[in-house]
């Protein structure tokens, strides 16, 4: 067959590229507002209905539920995907460290995210008022507000008011009770003064309508929710769009550039199609681009042209720069007073069911900004690792029958051992805000590298500064007070300063950022505060690259809230025919 | 996220010890497995493809599946609760996971190897074809890593290891999860701590928790 590119003979006013939050989303509003959309997924189609991993014991998965490159986070992880994927590399400078964790499916990474949902609070958005590094959002908190309200009630999350200033509470459904480690953590914590609150997720622990059910308390959100009881754009935002008729998805379709006039205006996409192998093209009025901070990035600097010689909506050469992820450093260990414990069903919810919310004066600390803390333990599902590491455990501590052992062994003995531990162990981490610098990015791969599908790759240059290492040495320090003040012993990630302290490489923590951060000044920034492109009004970006600053908090919940924002202003745009 | 940091706590090295005597080689037999269906879980077509491939494939010989038999039988036998590890399939787990992650390969193959050595050295016999008063006697030098004689770690490494992919191996079976009294992954109401548990620990809801939390009407 000869090699040629075919053109859908479609005429869309909205192309979307991806289907995760900020693309669900995006599909969700201009479809109900009768707009014709096609979203583009490089991924397959999924639903988590019928493609089911809930409720499956772990015997049913060859390798008891262990991660593999295709599903680091564990065989029954909703996510296809990775940090690493085959045929399609990326690179790093030498010296520098960047992980880019990548989820090619439909719904994209919320099909296995925690469904920690916190709104940015108004400090959050002014990062440089605050302490001059950074630099401050074009918008605050009041732009925000009414979309994380819209959020809420769209998609439902749980959680409780506690009029914290930064830590803005929403319209919440009521939060689960504390498992029995939470109680002790907040115990414990209350000793230093440090809050411990519900949890804020986006699971319906009340019925919120008819097209979705209830958690049923399982504690596999990551899994993919059968009855929809928890967000993922996949079940929650594409497939209510799909009845509007107005939404075509193509699935298994790599982007490969973005089409422009000669006048500089997005005509469309340009895309692989993984089940033939052959090029499409796609046209359309507005072009929405919601691949994820790094891979829209990527599209962008790929799209070069005469009219945008430098990669599309690049003039301010800010395409790619500002990458930054969370920070992370965790701690876990044993509760000996657990040991032993009574059975019952503790699964709950898939996460957490209280957190730490940042809680302290940086005039009194040694780095900016802040960090939120997560907790874990109990009696969980066994998946492969359970009994690892006896040896540290059993040699520590008395049995059963009070009789100290020494560490290992075998036998009826050890058999029993691994009852008696079962369900005392308890974690924590932090998850932090680093500082988006203009020296941590993504470009195209200056030596050549392509993928699999002949598109040229990022490499990345990532360093953390010592604002991320002071934080992390903070955490490190506070993590282990309050191990001591619940009685715990630490069995595992104590750091100090020849490994930063545990912080964890960037990119590991699975929320980048920045790469297309959004500003008044076209010379700094790539997208306005509508989330439209300086350079070409018909292009937008609506994933976590127009973020100008992280925050503590996890992205997800901003980008749906953005990006109904920035929908909004496409069909307001669209009525006065400016696009 | 916890299953991230989770899995960094499990997270073991293995050191591979060194492999001396070829004197069970003439054993391995390479036979294709009969090919099983995979798991009843949703995959990837492409996860589909890698796991018929390991399943085709043998790893073990039959002389090491059958010492393996017996060490994991020794390090969790049957007792009044529940089966041993033979009972509960762990070694046809082990089987799939040195295939599934190779890192495993070499401290497995090479430490079933240094075991029969040191039987060889001593008795003139393979581990298995020792009496179980040997077997036993050896195993006691290299269970408990903090008694263990220096010249004895090749063997410690290499029985932590198994002893961790057998208790694994169990204890995510049915069998073990029955044993383990694991009572969730089932649809339910997560209602907070059962009131003997909170007494036990000498803990309680505070009157807003009990407030706000999600309850049911008992009656429903």
């Amino acid at each position: 067959m000869p090699f040629q590119i075919k053109e859908n003979s479609n005429q869309y006013d909205v192309c979307i590229v991806g289907s995760g939050a900020g693309g669900g989303m995006a599909a969700y509003v201009l479809t109900q507002a009768g707009l014709k959309v096609v979203v583009l997924e490089a991924g397959p189609w999924y639903d988590p209905a019928k493609n089911v991993t809930q409720l499956k014991w772990p015997w049913e998965s060859l390798r008891r539920g262990a991660g593999t490159t295709f599903r680091p986070f564990g065989d029954f992880d909703a996510a296809y995907g990775g940090w690493e994927m085959e045929g399609e590399p990326y690179t790093r400078v030498p010296g520098t460290q960047f992980d880019w964790f990548r989820s090619r499916m439909l719904g994209g990474r919320t099909n296995h995210w925690g469904r920690i949902s916190l709104r940015f609070g108004p400090k959050d958005f002014k990062g440089k008022s605050r302490d001059g590094l950074g630099e401050d959002w074009p918008i605050g908190y009041d732009d925000v507000a009414p979309y994380y309200d819209k959020v809420d009630d769209l998609i439902g999350v749980f959680g409780s008011k506690e009029g914290i200033p930064n830590e803005p509470d929403g319209k919440f459904l009521p939060p689960p009770k504390p498992r029995l480690h939470e109680l002790i953590i907040k115990e414990a914590a209350s000793k230093q003064n440090i809050p411990v609150i519900p949890s804020r997720l986006s699971i319906l622990t009340k019925k919120i309508n008819e097209d979705r059910g209830a958690c049923f308390y399982c504690a596999q959100c990551n899994r993919g929710c059968t009855v929809y009881g928890d967000f993922s754009s996949s079940s929650c935002l594409i497939k209510p769009a799909t009845k509007t008729n107005n939404l075509d998805v193509i699935v298994n379709a790599m982007v490969r550039e973005v089409l422009t006039d000669e006048s500089g205006k997005a005509t469309g996409v340009s895309y692989l199609a993984k089940d033939d192998l052959q090029e499409y093209q796609i046209k359309a009025k507005v072009v929405v681009l919601a691949a994820s901070a790094c891979e829209s990035a990527r599209l962008l600097l790929n799209s070069k042209s005469k009219t945008h010689p430098n990669g599309l909506a690049n003039s301010s050469n800010v395409v790619g720069k500002y990458l930054h992820d969370s920070t992370g450093a965790a701690i876990g260990g044993v509760l000996p007073k657990l040991f032993g414990r009574t059975r019952y069903n503790e699964d709950g919810v898939g996460g957490m069911h209280v957190y730490t919310p940042w809680w302290l004066d940086n005039k009194k600390l040694n780095f900016p900004r802040g960090y939120h803390i997560e907790y874990w333990g109990g009696m969980g599902m066994p998946g492969y690792g359970f009994g690892f590491g006896i040896q540290g455990l059993n040699g520590r501590f008395p049995d059963r029958n009070g009789t100290q052992k020494s560490g290992g062994g075998y036998g009826a003995a050890l058999k029993d051992d691994y009852r008696y531990y079962w369900g005392a162990n308890v974690g924590m981490a932090g998850r932090g805000e680093a500082i988006a610098l203009e020296s941590n990015y993504c470009e195209i791969d200056p030596n050549g590298t392509v993928d699999k599908f002949g598109i040229p790759v990022l490499r990345f240059n990532y360093k953390w500064s010592d604002h991320e290492v002071q934080q992390a040495k903070h955490m490190q320090e506070t993590f282990q007070e309050m191990m001591h003040n619940m009685g715990a012993v630490i069995t595992w990630g104590i750091a100090g300063p020849e490994n930063n302290y545990g912080l964890e490489a960037p990119g590991r923590i699975i929320h980048e950022v920045g790469t297309t951060r959004m500003g008044n000044d076209p010379k700094r920034s790539v997208v306005n505060k509508f989330n439209q492109a300086h350079d070409c009004k018909n292009l937008f970006v609506v994933d976590g690259g127009p973020f100008v600053s992280q925050a503590d908090k996890n992205p997800t919940w901003t980008i749906l809230a953005l990006s109904w924002r920035a929908s909004d202003y496409i069909i307001e745009q669209f009525k006065q025919q400016n696009l | 996220m916890k299953r991230r940091d989770s899995l960094k706590a499990i997270a073991l090295t293995a050191i591979s010890s060194g492999v001396l005597l070829q004197s069970c080689d003439a054993n391995r037999k390479e036979t294709a497995a009969t090919p099983v269906k995979t798991s009843g879980i949703d995959r990837h077509p492409s996860e589909l493809v890698r796991d018929q491939k390991l399943l085709a494939e043998k790893f073990f010989d039959d002389h090491e599946m059958n010492t393996i038999k017996v060490l994991i039988d020794i390090i969790i036998p049957k007792d009044e609760t529940s089966g041993s590890a033979t009972d509960a399939g762990v070694h046809d787990f082990i089987e799939f996971i040195v295939k599934d992650m190779p890192r495993h390969q070499l401290p497995m193959r090479g430490g079933l190897k240094w075991l029969d050595v040191q039987c060889l050295k001593r008795h003139n016999k393979t581990f298995i074809d020792s009496s179980s008063e040997q077997q036993l006697a050896l195993v006691d030098e290299i269970a408990y890593p903090d008694k263990a004689k220096p010249e004895m770690k090749q063997g410690v490494t290499f029985f932590n290891l198994l002893r961790d992919l057998t208790a694994t191996g169990f204890f995510t079976s049915q069998m073990g999860l029955k044993d383990l009294g694991y009572a969730g992954n089932t649809p339910n109401r997560w209602n907070g701590v059962p009131q003997d548990v909170l007494d036990q620990y000498g803990l309680y809801y505070d009157e807003r928790t009990l407030k706000e939390s999600v309850q049911w009407d008992t009656s429903e």
